[in-house]
């Protein structure tokens, strides 16, 4: 599975402005409602899904690199987007850091296996620093989509 | 000083991922975090693809689905309890603590 297949170029958020985990959430749930990902009837549901998630276990990862999560049944498919943070974000990252880099995935319950893809790829991409370091410095929505689709084209592999 | 002889003890074992959810994030976590306890080196294996098993994003890029055969590994002078206690964490299906939400 590609970026292109779940991440939304309009969804895509290249400063977020939220300086906490659960307004982070929001921001990047409702920039997929904005963009028409998701209805704006879902939307609390899917916020109190994805913090619950997080309850199980923070999805930082480390690096600066956090991965909220979770499954929903309006989605007919996997739906992502990107965001990145300045500053930072206090995330209880495995490692402690604070996150500048999020990809959020909603995925169907009945596909398991789609969200593994997807995971599968987020996390390819992301064992190669320089596509870390370039998403970290984008400025704009456009430089992000534009490294996606490097990313695509196997250009950081 | 007395050189300790370097342990060269080595254990693998062949698990089925029998969860429906597959190695997903939470599981991925545990698995990663439970082999982080043990001082051996920890690598899984799944169609030739070898990664660092105490590494969350290693193990998420395998994608391993339920009926997926992967192979644990261990290097070190814990190997034997490290592969022990691995088998155990996959075999269980990784089930959500009581009083969990359903995994996700």
């Amino acid at each position: 599975m590609k970026f292109s297949d779940f991440v939304k170029t309009e969804a895509i958020k290249s400063e977020l402005e939220s300086s906490e985990k659960e307004g982070v959430i929001r921001e990047l749930v409702q920039s997929l409602v904005d963009s028409g990902q998701l209805d704006d009837g879902d939307k609390e549901s899917i916020v109190e899904a994805v913090l619950k998630r997080e309850e199980l276990g923070s999805t930082g990862i480390g690096r600066g690199i956090a991965v909220p999560h979770t499954k929903h049944p309006s989605v007919p498919q996997p739906v992502g987007t990107v965001g990145v943070s300045v500053d930072g974000i206090d995330f209880q990252s495995l490692d402690g850091e604070k996150v500048q880099l999020f990809f959020m995935l909603i995925s169907p319950p009945d596909q398991p296996n789609e969200h593994l893809r997807a995971l599968e790829n987020i996390s390819k991409q992301l064992q190669d620093e320089t596509f870390c370091r370039f998403l970290k410095q984008s400025k704009t929505a456009a430089d992000i989509q534009q490294i996606l689709e490097e990313a695509d084209d196997n250009q950081f592999a | 000083m007395v050189q300790m002889p370097m342990s060269d003890q080595y254990r693998s074992t062949v698990v089925t991922i029998n969860n429906p959810q597959g190695l997903h994030m939470r599981p991925a976590y545990l698995f990663a975090e439970t082999a982080a306890k043990f001082s051996c080196h920890v690598e899984l294996v799944k169609d030739g693809n070898r990664v660092d098993g105490k590494s969350v994003i290693d193990i998420l890029t395998l994608g391993a689905s339920q009926g997926t055969q992967v192979t644990v590994e261990a290097k070190g002078d814990d190997a034997e309890s490290a592969i022990h206690t691995l088998e155990g964490l996959l075999a269980s299906g990784f089930p959500a603590k009581t009083g969990d939400p359903p995994a996700q």
